[in-house]
């Protein structure tokens, strides 16, 4: 009996490490670090966009817990974005201490003048004017990336094309007839987007370049895609480094308790 | 804690326990408090005195877990009521709130969300039990059609908490959802009104479904589930070979099939709890929207009666039937169609003329007719979320045939006549473990 | 006993079944303790309202002499004074009248453990709430009033159950309060400023 008990608590131990390890690949492969995704796209010349044919596949490719990366994506989002969309669930105080971020320098170098850390981060852009000149308010950005997805947002930032056909002289790949103008233009540069026969995008073209090299750009995009990731769930980060604790723990207490279970069946026959 | 499984002989409640069985302690606040409480008396009868087959598998985990997840939706949704402001202009910010500024709100939230889904699950497969041994027929037949009430109680349950965040999904779900009663001949248009009060989807609709959702719905599934476990301890537990056993009883008149459920099931239960528990915690803690089926993208957007989500769809647990629905061209033809396919299971207990339960004893038809209704179910799952055109609806409309043919032809193809069954054995197949 | 369940040999294996039970019970108490914090902890004030709890500004030059203002602060009515010089002196003399002269068991930062229960002569930063059961004292500064009496010192007088109060917030004898008035954090970050809720300790957190 002892040899039988042995060899299927043995065998039941190494059901319970194979378990671990697969818990903790599945979380790591679910988990932020997707560093296996690529734009996408080839690996463009140099001056030409990087997205292609194949724009419909490619994947934000970012990873919530590269602080640097959400540093930057905060920062460009104040500076580029700010001025239309607003974040109204997101403090600033919480974006400080999430990302690390000294509170001087959280003052200093983020947060408009005049508007306090405890605040929520809101536009100053009034709503009437908005609508009056882009046909709609420019919506609140908090939740976009968890009703669209982050690989829209990036594909939806980097498929504007030039459209002398639209008021705002731009449209947009992702979001066809897109109210929003192409305001990244700046850093990007002009492109034009040539068609195929069937309609579907052939390739883009930079007519003038940007402040930003295409790489350059493509790294801008990525890390406010990533920022805006973070803003749609702040907690993500706390949530999986806990999971990995519970799911242990649980993993303990069930084993605990399949032992009882075999010494109080013996009974049983 | 050496604990010898003995239990009473039978007797009638009342009668003094015997000295060597759970002896009533004679000081002490046990004492005090079985005297004017049942408490050790409840304990000998319904634990360590309930006799259950002792050949159970691993289908039979799922009723102790469906308990455990109606308290643990009770006691998350208790906190999330803290905080949670039903109304229109309060709804969707009042659930950001709980994600991001109550300390834990998020895991509060998710353990609410997954949960919904988690019992689902359990249901569905507790379900399924009762189809593989024959768990509804005789002299099971209410234990089933009050399972079959908790069932319809868990899906208005789960119907009204979805529209309670007040997300895009929740808007036009409820709008769907709600426009079929208005096929309903005559009165169709005013209860549809009456149940909104409103002339659409509105304040009020969110307000009623908030009150209906934290009080009416769990009182009633309270109640129902007790009056089910109630039926469950007069007739016993069925079982994988559907022998009935207490038919056979030893000389001191217990089943000899039988194992008292504490302490075996008690400790065989913890078990399935733990590994409920793994995976359910996996889900909450890395995927819980669960690939959009748990908690759907277009319900991050505030809801919006201008703007229809690209494609509505039913949260995963109603999409069989919202598949049945959509594969008959008439809209009315077609919810009477899926009223009738949540109808057919209250039936099953006379539909079905096989003199054996399980399905272990049945012959094949049988078994390949309950194949083709699981395949059915859930290949109508898969269809009910993907739009409904093409190659989809035509696949909607073989796989709702398949459906219903499990039922409805079962009259005929569970006689014996048609598909012979197997010798019953005597005494239940069971191998230690 | 039904012949199918024999308790397995007594000895060795009842105290293995006894150490696995209680190992089983034991892991699951520790679970459920655990599972309890998120649910405790979701009661704590919310990030929205350690916002609104945050300090408050006030521009104190604004103040008459003789005066009182009151702000809000963390949901709790705020009592600025700019105290006379006058005012100043009838703090003092009147110990004997006081439960607690020194401020030993009422609750002051460091700053404000003393006489005048302030950080500047001037100005009296205090807690609006009587210290016994919470109503809003009145204003009472005129010493020696008519309605008061003449050895009143001047101070505050709360209407529900007749706690007195001195200038300095401190409980008279008599009163059915037993401790001072209470002074909450703050500091001036320049001239004309005050800040209530936040001083060089971290303020409250």
């Amino acid at each position: 009996m002892r040899t039988n008990k042995m060899r299927s608590a043995g065998r039941f131990l190494l059901a319970g490490i194979v378990e671990v390890v697969v818990v903790t690949m599945a979380a790591a492969l679910l988990g932020p670090v997707q560093a296996a995704e690529d734009a996408g796209a080839a690996k463009a010349e140099e001056g030409k966009p990087l997205l292609g044919a194949d724009w419909k596949t490619s994947h934000a490719g970012t990873s919530v817990v590269d602080k640097a990366s959400l540093q930057r994506g905060a920062r460009n989002f104040a500076n580029y974005c700010l001025g239309c969309h607003s974040l109204k669930y997101e403090r600033w105080s919480r974006l400080g201490q999430d990302l690390e971020i000294p509170p001087d320098l959280l003052e200093k170098n983020i947060i408009p003048p005049g508007d306090k850390p405890a605040n929520y981060i809101l536009t100053t852009m009034p709503a009437a004017d908005s609508e009056a000149w882009f046909g709609k308010t420019p919506p609140d950005l908090s939740l976009m990336a968890r009703s669209r997805g982050k690989d829209y947002l990036y594909q939806f930032l980097t498929t504007f094309y030039a459209d002398p056909t639209r008021p705002t002289g731009a449209n947009n790949l992702r979001l066809p007839a897109t109210a929003m103008p192409a305001v990244l233009s700046e850093l990007e540069g002009v492109k034009h987007a040539v068609f195929k026969k069937d309609g579907e995008l052939d390739h883009f073209e930079l007519v003038a370049p940007g402040r930003l090299s295409p790489a350059q750009y493509d790294a801008f995009v990525k890390d406010t895609v990533n920022f805006l990731d973070y803003v749609g769930e702040p907690s993500q980060a706390a949530r999986r480094s806990l999971g990995v604790w519970v799911v242990l723990f649980l993993l303990v207490f069930t084993w605990l308790a399949w032992l009882m279970k075999k010494e109080y069946w013996k009974d049983v026959h | 804690m050496a604990s010898k499984p003995q239990s009473p002989e039978v007797r009638a409640p009342g009668d003094p326990l015997p000295d060597n069985v759970n002896p009533l302690p004679k000081k002490g606040f046990m004492a005090w408090l079985n005297k004017r409480m049942p408490v050790d008396e409840f304990i000998a009868n319904q634990l360590t005195g309930y006799y259950a087959p002792k050949n159970f598998n691993i289908w039979y985990f799922f009723g102790s877990l469906a308990l455990l997840v109606l308290v643990m939706q009770l006691v998350t949704g208790i906190f999330l009521t803290m905080f949670y402001k039903p109304g229109e202009a309060t709804a969707f910010d009042s659930v950001e709130f709980i994600m991001r500024e109550v300390d834990h709100g998020w895991l509060i939230r998710y353990l609410h969300s997954t949960g919904a889904s988690a019992f689902f699950i359990v249901v569905y497969l507790h379900m399924f039990r009762a189809l593989l041994y024959g768990s509804y027929k005789a002299p099971r037949e209410l234990l089933w059609l009050l399972g079959m009430a908790v069932y319809l109680a868990l899906m208005a349950e789960a119907f009204m908490g979805y529209v309670l965040p007040w997300g895009n999904m929740s808007f036009w779900g409820a709008q769907v959802i709600v426009n079929l009663f208005g096929t309903i001949p005559a009165i169709g248009p005013p209860l549809v009104e009456w149940i909104r009060g409103d002339y659409g989807i509105a304040d009020a609709t969110l307000n009623r479904f908030f009150s209906l959702h934290v009080v009416a719905i769990p009182l009633g599934l309270l109640l129902l589930v007790a009056l089910h476990l109630v039926a469950l301890r007069r007739t016993g537990s069925n079982n994988p070979d559907g022998i009935e056993i207490k038919e056979k009883l030893d000389d001191s008149g217990k089943p000899v099939d039988g194992i008292p459920f504490h302490p075996y099931y008690t400790v065989k239960d913890v078990v399935g709890v733990g590994v409920f528990f793994v995976i359910f915690a996996i889900i909450v803690f890395f995927v819980p929207t669960f690939g959009g089926l748990f908690l759907e993208g277009p319900n991050f957007d505030p809801a919006n009666p201008m703007s229809t989500p690209e494609h509505i769809a039913p949260v995963w647990y109603f999409t069989p039937y919202y598949a049945i629905l959509r594969a008959v061209p008439d809209q009315r033809l077609g919810a009477l169609l899926m009223g009738i396919a949540v109808a057919s299971f209250f039936f099953l207990p006379w539909l079905d003329r096989s003199p054996v339960k399980s399905m272990r004893y049945r012959g094949p038809i049988s078994r390949i007719m309950l194949a083709v209704f699981v395949v059915s179910f859930i290949a109508l799952g898969y269809l009910g979320l993907q739009p409904a055109e093409g190659l989809y609806v035509m696949l909607a409309r073989i796989f709702a045939v398949g459906y219903f043919v499990y039922f409805w032809t079962m009259p005929f193809y569970s006689r014996v006549s048609v598909d012979p069954v197997k010798q019953v054995p005597d005494r239940v197949v069971f191998n230690a473990h | 006993m039904a012949d199918n369940v024999a308790v397995a040999d007594e000895g060795a294996d009842l105290s293995r079944r006894k150490f696995l039970t209680s190992a089983t019970i034991a892991t699951g108490v520790v679970g459920a303790a655990f599972v309890v914090v998120p649910f405790v902890e979701s009661w704590t004030p919310s990030e929205r309202a350690r916002a609104l709890g945050a300090p408050t500004d006030l521009d104190v030059s604004k103040i008459d002499p003789g005066q009182m203002t009151i702000v809000t602060w963390r949901r709790q009515p705020i009592y600025v004074v700019r105290r006379t010089p006058e005012m100043v002196q009838h703090i003092q003399g009147h110990d004997g009248d006081l439960k607690d002269p020194g401020s030993e068991d009422s609750k002051q930062p460091a700053y404000a453990k003393n006489p005048l229960r302030a950080r500047k002569a001037e100005y009296l930063v205090l807690i609006g709430t009587c210290t016994h059961l919470g109503c809003l004292p009145k204003q009472r500064f005129e010493a020696a009033s008519a309605e008061m009496g003449p050895s009143w010192p001047g101070g505050f007088f709360c209407p529900c159950h007749g706690s007195r109060f001195d200038l300095s917030g401190r409980v008279l004898k008599g009163s059915p309060a037993s401790l001072n008035l209470v002074v909450p954090p703050y500091e001036y970050p320049d001239e004309k400023t005050l800040r209530v809720g936040a001083d060089e300790t971290g303020g409250a957190a």
